[in-house]
C-alpha cells in the first residue's frame, strides 16, 4: 500500500467517496426502491400515482445505460436520444462561440495595440459586459424572429467579453523587449502580430477562451429552456414537465460531463501554448 | 583618417524630469566609429549609454541630432544593425535553434528551410552550443547559454554593425571569459563593427580597439576616446603582462573614479562635444610623458602610471 503514487491514492479516495455517496443516496430512498418494478407501468399510465420522489442512483444508472446505449434515436419532436439533444446544444454553443471569437480576437488585438481604441471602446464594454445574457433574449427574439438564431446570439453575446478583454489585456502586456526583437528584424506589422504578439499573448487569450466556453455552456441550458424545441436544456425542462426525475438527474449529469470535456479541451490547449519566461 | 562608417552628429536627448521640466541626458554628442572597429563604451550607471545604443539601433528617436551609417541617415531599426539586448530578449516560446532561425529567416527570406537551419546551427556551434541543447527552450538554458544564443542570433544575420548592451552583465566570471573569447573569435573573421556597453574595465581592454568614456549625467559627455594599444590576438592571461596594460587600466580607473564626476554637469553652450583622443603607448617612446606621433592622435594626455 505504501507504494501507491499520489495520483493513485487520490483516485482511490475519489472512488471511495463516490461509492459512499451513492450508498447514502440509495439508502435514503427506501420507499422508491420498493416501487422500482412499477416504474414502467407507472410511466405507461402517465405516472398514475406520481409521488415525484427523488429516484435512487440505481435507477439513474439504469436510465443512463438505456440512454447511452442508443443515444441517437429520433422518435418525434418530444422524444429524441440524449446524443441528439447534446449535439444540438454543442452546435449552438460552438456557432455562437466561434462567431464571438471571430469578432473578439481581432478587436481585442486592436484594443490591446492602440490606447486610443482602448479608451474609445472601454465605456461600451463596461456597460455591455455586466448584462446577463438572458436579458438579451426578448430583444433577440423580436429582432431576429428565429429562436434558433436567438439562442446562438445569446451565446455569442455572453462569450465575447472574456475573450475580448483577455485578448486586449494579453496583447497590451506583451513585453516591449520582444516587440523590439521584431522591430530590429524589420518584421512588418502582420508578421509581428503573428510571429511575436500572438504567441506571446496566447496563454492569456486561451484563458479568456476557456472562461468563455464555460460561460457559454452554462448559458445554453438556460437559453434552451426558454426557446424550447431541442437541446439538452430543453430536454431537462421537458423531462421535468413529464415528472421524469430519473431523466432529469441523468441529463444534469450529462451537462456536467460535457462541460468538463469542453473545459479540458481548453486546458489542453492552454498547456500547448504555455511558455516559461 | 578614413571616413567613419558610423557617425553620430550632435546627438541630444532630453526626457521629461517628472516635475514638469526637462532633463538633458546628453547634448550635442558627436563621435565616429570606423568600419570593422570594436568599440566599448564605459560610464557610470544612468549616464545614458543605453539611450545612445537605442538611438543607434533605431529603436528610439533622439530629441535632436542624427546618426549616419555609411553616409545615410539612420531612421528606424534595420537588419544592418543587430542588437544583443542586456536581458537576452529571446522569444521564450521558441527553442534556441528556432530563435536563431527566426532571425536568419527575417534576413534571408528567400533561402530554403534547410539552408536557414544549417546557417543557424553553424552559428550556434560557433558559440559552443551543439547537440540536444539547441532544441531546448530559453527557460531550460542557463544564463550563459541564453546569452550565447542571443549572440548567435545577432551574428548569424551578418549585420554591418552589432550593438551589445552589457551582454555579460549577469554572468559569472568564468562563463564571461569563455563567451568573450567566442565573441572575439566570431568577430575576428568578419568585417563587422561592434559597439558594446560594459561596466567591466578589464573586459573592455580585452575586447576593444577603442574605449569611449562617458562622464556622469545629466549633461553627460563622451569625453575621451582611449585607444587600446595592445596588439591582437589578445589572451586574457597574457595582456596583463603587456607594458601598456596597467597604464591604460589606471587611466580608465582614474577617469571613472574621479574625472567622470569632475567633468559632469556642464551644458555644452551649443558647442559640438567631441571626445578627446587618448593614446597611451609605453612601448613606442619609453617615457610616459613624451608625445607620441601619428595622425590618429591629435590630442594627447600625459599619464602617470
Ligand atoms: N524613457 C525615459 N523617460 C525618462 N527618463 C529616461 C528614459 N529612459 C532613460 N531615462 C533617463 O536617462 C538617463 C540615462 O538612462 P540610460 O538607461 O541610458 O542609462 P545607462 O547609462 O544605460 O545606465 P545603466 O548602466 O544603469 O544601464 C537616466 O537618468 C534615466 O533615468
Ligand atoms: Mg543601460
Amino acid at each position: 500500500m505504501g507504494k501507491l503514487t499520489l495520483n493513485q491514492r487520490a483516485a482511490l479516495l475519489s472512488l471511495v467517496l463516490l461509492a459512499v455517496g451513492l450508498l447514502i443516496w440509495e439508502a435514503a430512498i427506501p420507499a422508491q426502491k420498493a416501487a422500482a418494478e412499477l416504474t414502467e407501468y407507472e410511466r405507461l399510465t402517465g405516472g398514475g400515482a406520481p409521488k415525484a420522489g427523488v429516484p435512487p442512483p440505481s435507477q439513474v444508472l439504469v436510465k443512463a445505460w438505456e440512454q447511452l446505449s442508443n443515444p441517437f434515436y429520433d422518435a418525434g419532436p418530444n422524444d429524441k436520444g440524449i446524443g441528439i439533444q447534446i449535439g444540438y446544444s454543442i452546435y449552438r454553443v460552438l456557432s455562437g462561440y466561434l462567431l464571438a471569437a471571430l469578432v473578439a480576437i481581432p478587436l481585442g488585438f486592436l484594443i490591446g495595440m492602440s490606447p486610443v481604441a482602448y479608451r474609445a471602446l472601454n465605456p461600451f464594454i463596461q456597460v455591455l459586459r455586466p448584462i446577463s445574457p438572458l436579458a438579451w433574449m426578448p430583444l433577440a427574439l423580436f429582432i431576429i424572429q428565429d429562436s434558433e438564431a436567438s439562442a446562438i446570439f445569446v451565446i455569442f453575446i455572453c462569450s465575447i467579453w472574456p475573450m475580448l478583454i483577455n485578448t486586449a489585456f494579453g496583447v497590451a502586456g506583451v513585453r516591449q523587449d520582444w516587440v523590439n526583437v521584431a522591430r530590429t528584424h524589420e518584421l512588418g506589422p502582420l508578421r509581428t502580430a503573428f510571429t511575436v504578439i500572438l504567441p506571446a499573448a496566447a496563454p492569456t487569450i486561451i484563458t479568456g477562451m476557456r472562461i468563455s466556453i464555460g460561460i457559454a455552456w452554462l448559458v445554453i441550458v438556460a437559453a434552451e429552456m426558454l426557446v424550447g424545441g431541442t437541446g439538452i436544456g430543453y430536454y431537462v425542462w421537458n423531462e421535468w414537465n413529464n415528472l421524469d426525475l430519473t431523466s432529469v438527474i441523468f441529463s444534469i449529469l450529462m451537462i456536467g460531463v460535457v462541460g468538463m470535456l469542453l473545459d479540458s479541451a481548453f486546458a489542453w490547449l492552454q498547456r500547448a501554448v504555455a511558455y516559461a519566461e | 583618417m578614413t571616413k567613419p562608417s558610423l557617425s553620430v552628429e550632435r546627438l541630444t536627448q532630453t526626457f521629461p524630469d517628472g516635475k514638469g521640466g526637462t532633463m538633458t541626458v546628453f547634448e550635442n554628442a558627436s563621435f565616429g566609429i570606423e568600419k570593422g572597429e570594436f568599440v566599448c563604451i564605459l560610464g557610470h550607471s544612468g549616464c545614458g549609454k543605453s539611450t545612445i545604443m537605442n538611438i543607434l539601433a533605431g529603436l528610439a528617436e533622439p530629441s535632436s541630432g542624427v546618426v549616419k551609417m555609411d553616409g545615410y541617415e539612420v531612421s528606424g531599426p534595420s537588419l544592418d544593425r543587430g542588437v544583443v539586448f542586456q536581458n537576452y530578449s529571446l522569444l521564450p516560446w521558441l527553442s534556441a535553434l528556432k530563435n536563431v532561425i527566426f532571425g536568419v529567416r527575417a534576413r534571408y527570406p528567400n533561402r530554403s528551410r534547410a539552408e536557414i537551419e544549417a546557417q543557424s546551427l553553424k552559428y550556434l556551434a560557433m558559440v559552443g552550443l551543439e547537440g540536444d541543447v539547441v532544441h531546448r527552450k530559453p527557460s531550460q538554458l542557463s544564463g550563459g547559454m541564453r546569452q550565447r544564443v542571443s549572440i548567435a542570433r545577432a551574428f548569424a544575420n551578418h549585420p554591418k554593425l552589432l550593438l551589445l548592451d552589457e551582454p555579460f552583465g549577469a554572468l559569472d566570471a568564468l562563463t564571461r571569459g569563455t563567451i568573450q573569447d567566442e565573441l572575439l573569435k566570431i568577430w575576428g573573421g568578419t568585417e563587422q563593427t561592434v559597439f558594446m556597453i560594459t561596466h567591466d574595465i578589464d573586459e573592455a581592454i580585452l575586447l576593444a580597439d577603442r574605449i569611449l568614456l562617458m562622464t556622469n549625467g545629466p549633461f553627460a559627455r563622451v569625453a575621451e576616446s582611449v585607444e587600446i594599444t595592445i596588439p591582437r590576438p589578445r589572451k586574457r592571461t597574457e595582456i596583463v603582462e603587456h607594458p601598456n596594460y596597467y597604464a591604460i587600466r589606471n587611466h580608465l580607473v582614474h577617469f571613472l573614479g574621479q574625472r567622470s564626476r569632475e567633468l559632469a554637469g556642464r551644458a555644452s553652450d551649443g558647442a559640438d562635444q567631441r571626445p578627446e583622443t587618448v593614446r597611451i603607448d609605453l612601448t613606442e617612446t619609453g617615457t610616459p610623458d613624451a608625445p607620441a606621433d601619428g595622425p590618429a592622435a591629435p590630442h594627447l594626455r600625459a599619464v602617470t602610471p
